[in-house]
């Protein structure tokens, strides 16, 4: 076994160092009535060779996005990722390190956490970022939790326009710690309904969690929700939810609209689909929380001769040394994905990451205006970034099917979410949605029944 | 001339004017963001993001690198963290088009590969550790521990049994306690008997009505193995109870035993220790859990079905606790860790077991008349040293910061919290023998120097990138973002 370095003499004399004769007897302390007796129910090892076809044969047998145009985005989002990301993920001293614990050992993965939480904090228009949470959906629930620790209340509001998988997770967080979740309305334009939320917080609430751009892709007026919140201490914390982290290039950052937390999923940034994951959560906030924030900080020091370093800091809020009165319960988070973001971020500057976001605005338009011709309207008209919902002419279903046929990725049922709107459909376009592949799927669309 | 070159941050570096991208073509007429989000629009660029040419990028990464130790380069042997060997053709295998480049919203139709792989691993898990079913869900360990105690949560109300303890034992990592809570459960410590095992007389004083279950590390942090395994959950389902084992150090165990032979009824397996996929400078990991049929019926949706046609998420699962993730999980990582699996196949997984076991006990054996034990017992995959015997003031801290000197990194410290001072070392199966002596002689080197020489080890390390770092001040003046100077 070639991960085992040990030859069947080395291993017979560290044996006879330690008075044994055979490998089983290392585990004399095992009682005998719970040792397995039979061989694991696993298939035979397999060569390298024969493993590389196996998965290619899996691969193939999976129609992905390569080469295959695609509309869908609710909450994964197709981007282009520049060669360097992959390149810099595969030097061994960042992949094969562990948690830095022992930092000087680890300024490499300390001082890139330090420019993650830089950058993220700037575009957030926040104060603090923290290290990585494993994906958007349990940011959010970490953000209601923070909440609830600050304002030490039990109701959280959720804004129903929120991505579902998202409302799913915070449920299942708070469920079981008596927390009430209770849902906020949407209004004909598609926003947070403003006049439901003042009449829900009136009654005490800790949080206030909303989608920017919510899950129709309509972008949020959070000024707006902010001003509908009471002041004092009354005011619950306000958390602008992203799960198209590229927006923020383009959209005024939720921290400079009123907004206390800011959080969600930027695996648009350098990261592949890969099916839904690994993903990378972040949680950006104000000062004035950061000793009730979850996960991991890294902070600036001074080593023995007075040089700058990193290390991680803050940690007496964490599980390793609190136990059970931690912020969470997270330890290892999303620190390779943290990389990636960090190295695409640097790659494409403050200029190029804004003319990106133009172009998916852009592009997102430009089928927008494509299906308009044909008849299908959007559900809303507010303004959208790189997704927007439309009311179909026929059913989603017939859709996707009609998409799938001309190979081609169609967008995302809305009827199963949100029963209200039969023939609603969620529609993306990115930097790699062809131009030609729009105007063909607007035929498509604008023929069915 | 240092290996290491000083290294200033990306803001430092920023040059307006250069590129580091160039992005696609233009196909469309561009949009006037101005007009369509009026005074939603973006006001000012995001400042802190960097100018900088590819070549820019690539050098500081780089020189950033190379101020990190890893597995690569040599013995990591922190306790209760398996840092073994990560293959490279796990790397390659995940980044192939068909799998890296799928969505997860995509047509079950058109993801039967992807689903093949999450039923293959799902299978072999649940052979490795002798359950019934399992969800590749929770994204690291923690978050597994959370879903294992959820499902236990679950299956109490669902028969409206209610509970409000889990007991823990003092040895365990702090996730167990945190994730309990996170659950809404008091946890109760229970103390650990003079052999470093639970002490079975204690919990059947305090098993009762009351608890929900136990959580249990197996082997425990000390290395130890619960002798008293299938006593302990036959006195906590006496009660009603459920027993989750943390499969942190299932790397000792593989083909060996199994948790689900003992009687427990879920656990979690972190595929980043035991399943070799990459710790990443901490993540992504994937902390799926596995369980016994009873609990079934709760784990997260959506759940992989096989059917003739082949495989589809059913969603439609009534008494799940719920989704604990936007999608299914860490899927990339599951990819490593399925293939690390046909790699080793059942029988090289067992001598996997059999050899972290071989080089944690002849790291013990050549060790223990250096350093004192913290408890005297059999050990499998890991052996906890205590500061016991240090000379001249010498602390574990000290100790463990003078290995790097020595071309190693430290073995886990202050833990255990039961043990005085704390050296956990865990050398894992993929360490070379040699490699193993060469971290005997260091320790006794500096022991040597702890007599000799105590200030030269108090004040190390002194050939690595950074000198000791103050972390006092770091927390008590907490600078986490880059302000010009």
């Amino acid at each position: 076994m070639r991960y085992l370095p040990q030859s069947p003499e080395e291993i017979r004399a560290m044996l006879d160092v330690l008075g044994l004769s055979r490998a089983e007897d290392l585990f004399a302390s095992v009682p005998e009535e719970v040792r397995l007796k039979a061989p694991l129910d696993l298939p035979a090892a397999v060569p390298e060779c024969d493993l590389v076809e196996r998965f290619i044969g899996r691969s193939s047998r999976n129609r992905s996005l390569t080469c295959r145009p695609s509309f869908l985005g609710a909450g994964a989002y197709a981007h282009f990722v520049p060669s360097v990301v992959n390149h810099v993920l595969l030097r061994s001293e960042f992949y094969t390190a562990y948690t830095p614990y022992q930092p000087e050992l680890a300024q490499g993965t300390l001082q890139a956490i330090f420019e993650f939480q830089t950058m993220m904090a700037d575009l957030c228009g926040m104060e603090v970022c923290n290290a990585s949470l494993y994906d958007g959906a349990s940011a959010a629930a970490e953000a209601a939790l923070l909440a609830a620790r600050v304002k030490k209340g039990r109701k959280v509001l959720v804004a129903r326009s929120l991505h579902p998988a998202y409302r799913e997770v915070v449920r299942t967080y708070l469920g079981r710690l008596d927390l009430d979740v209770e849902e906020l309305p949407f209004g004909s334009d598609g926003r947070l309904d403003l006049a439901a939320l003042k009449e829900r917080v009136a009654s005490g609430a800790a949080a206030v969690l909303v989608g920017q751009p919510n899950f129709f892709g309509v972008v949020e007026d959070v000024g707006a929700v902010a001003g509908a919140l009471p002041e004092g201490a009354e005011r619950p914390l306000l958390a602008a939810v992203v799960t198209e982290a590229l927006s923020l290039a383009l959209l005024e950052p939720p921290g400079r609209q009123g907004a206390d937390v800011v959080c969600g999923e930027a695996r648009s940034f350098g990261l592949p689909l890969g099916y839904g994951g690994p993903n990378l959560g972040f949680l950006a906030a104000r000062k004035a929380h950061v000793r009730q924030m979850p996960g991991r900080l890294v902070g600036e020091t001074k080593d023995h001769l007075g040089r700058r370093g990193f290390v991680l800091t803050l940690t007496t809020r964490e599980q390793h040394i609190r136990r059970e009165k931690a912020t969470s319960n997270i330890c290892t988070n999303q620190g390779l994905c943290m990389l990636a973001a960090v190295v695409y971020l640097a790659l494409m500057g403050r200029k190029n990451l804004r003319e990106l976001a133009l172009r998916n605005l852009s592009k997102a338009e430009y089928l927008k205006a494509r299906l308009k011709g044909k008849g299908i309207t959007p559900l809303f008209s507010s303004p959208t970034f790189n997704e927007f919902a439309v009311t179909l002419k026929g059913t989603p279903e017939q859709a996707s099917e009609a998409l799938r046929k001309a190979q081609m990725v169609g967008g995302l049922d809305l009827s199963s979410p949100y029963p209200e709107f039969p023939r609603g459909y969620l529609l993306c376009a990115t930097e790699q949605t062809p131009r030609e592949a729009m105007d063909r799927a607007a035929e498509i669309l604008g023929g069915l029944p | 001339m240092s290996r290491f070159l000083e290294e200033p941050l990306l803001f430092e570096k920023d040059r307006p004017g250069r590129v580091g991208v160039c992005l696609c073509t233009k196909d469309v007429p561009t949009a006037d963001a101005e007009a369509l989000l009026g005074p939603l629009a973006r006001k000012e660029l995001p400042a802190r993001l960097p100018e900088l040419s590819e070549v820019d990028v690539i050098r500081h990464f780089t020189r950033l690198s190379l101020m990190n130790y890893a597995v690569d380069y040599g013995l990591y042997p922190l306790g209760s963290c398996t840092m073994k060997y990560n293959p490279k053709i796990n790397e390659d295998v995940a980044r192939l088009e068909g799998l890296a480049n799928l969505h997860p919203l995509q047509d079950d139709r058109d993801a039967q590969g992807a689903l093949e792989i999450l039923w293959t691993l799902e299978r072999a898990l649940c052979a490795v550790s002798g359950m019934d079913a399992c969800s590749l869900q929770p994204a690291a360990g923690a978050q597994g521990e959370f879903t294992g105690v959820q499902l236990i949560r679950a299956y109490h109300e669902d028969r409206a049994d209610r509970r409000e303890v889990v007991l823990i034992p003092d040895s365990a990592h702090g996730t167990n306690p945190a994730s309990s809570h996170m659950s809404g459960y008091r946890v109760e410590e229970i103390r650990s008997g003079p052999d470093g095992c639970v002490d079975v007389q204690a919990l059947r004083a305090r098993m009762g009505s009351d608890v929900a279950g136990i959580m249990l590390t197996v082997p425990n942090t000390l290395g130890i193995f619960e002798r008293n395994i299938r006593e302990v959950c036959e006195v906590v389902h006496a009660q009603g109870g459920q027993v989750y084992v943390d499969g942190a150090n299932l790397n000792a165990l593989m083909g060996i035993t199994r948790p689900g032979d003992w009687g427990a009824d879920v656990m979690h397996i972190n595929l980043h220790k035991t399943f070799s996929t990459p710790h990443g400078g901490g993540g992504p990991g994937a902390g799926p859990v596995a369980c016994k049929a009873h609990l079934e019926p709760f784990l997260p949706r959506p759940v992989l079905v096989k059917e003739d046609g082949g495989f589809r998420w059913d969603h439609d699962r009534p008494k799940s606790i719920g989704k604990v993730h936007a999608f299914y999980g860490n899927f990339l990582v599951l990819v490593r860790a399925l293939a690390y699996i046909e790699t080793m196949g059942g029988e090289g997984l067992k001598a996997a077991s059999q050899m972290a076991v071989l080089n944690a006990n002849y790291l013990r054996a050549r060790l223990k008349d250096h350093l004192a034990l913290g408890f005297d017992g059999p050990t499998l995959h890991e052996v906890v040293f205590c500061d016991k015997g240090l000379p001249n003031g010498v602390t574990t801290l000290d100790l463990a910061k003078r290995l790097i000197d020595y071309g190693f990194h430290p073995p886990t410290v202050y833990f255990p919290l039961i043990v005085h001072g704390a050296i956990m070392v865990e050398p894992t199966e993929t360490e070379p023998r040699e490699e193993l002596d060469r971290f005997v002689e260091a320790v006794k080197a500096i022991l040597a120097e702890a007599a000799s020489d105590p200030e030269k080890v108090k004040g190390a390390p002194h050939e690595a990138f950074r000198r000791r770092l103050d972390e006092v001040s770091a927390a008590r003046n907490p600078v986490l973002t880059y302000t010009p100077r």
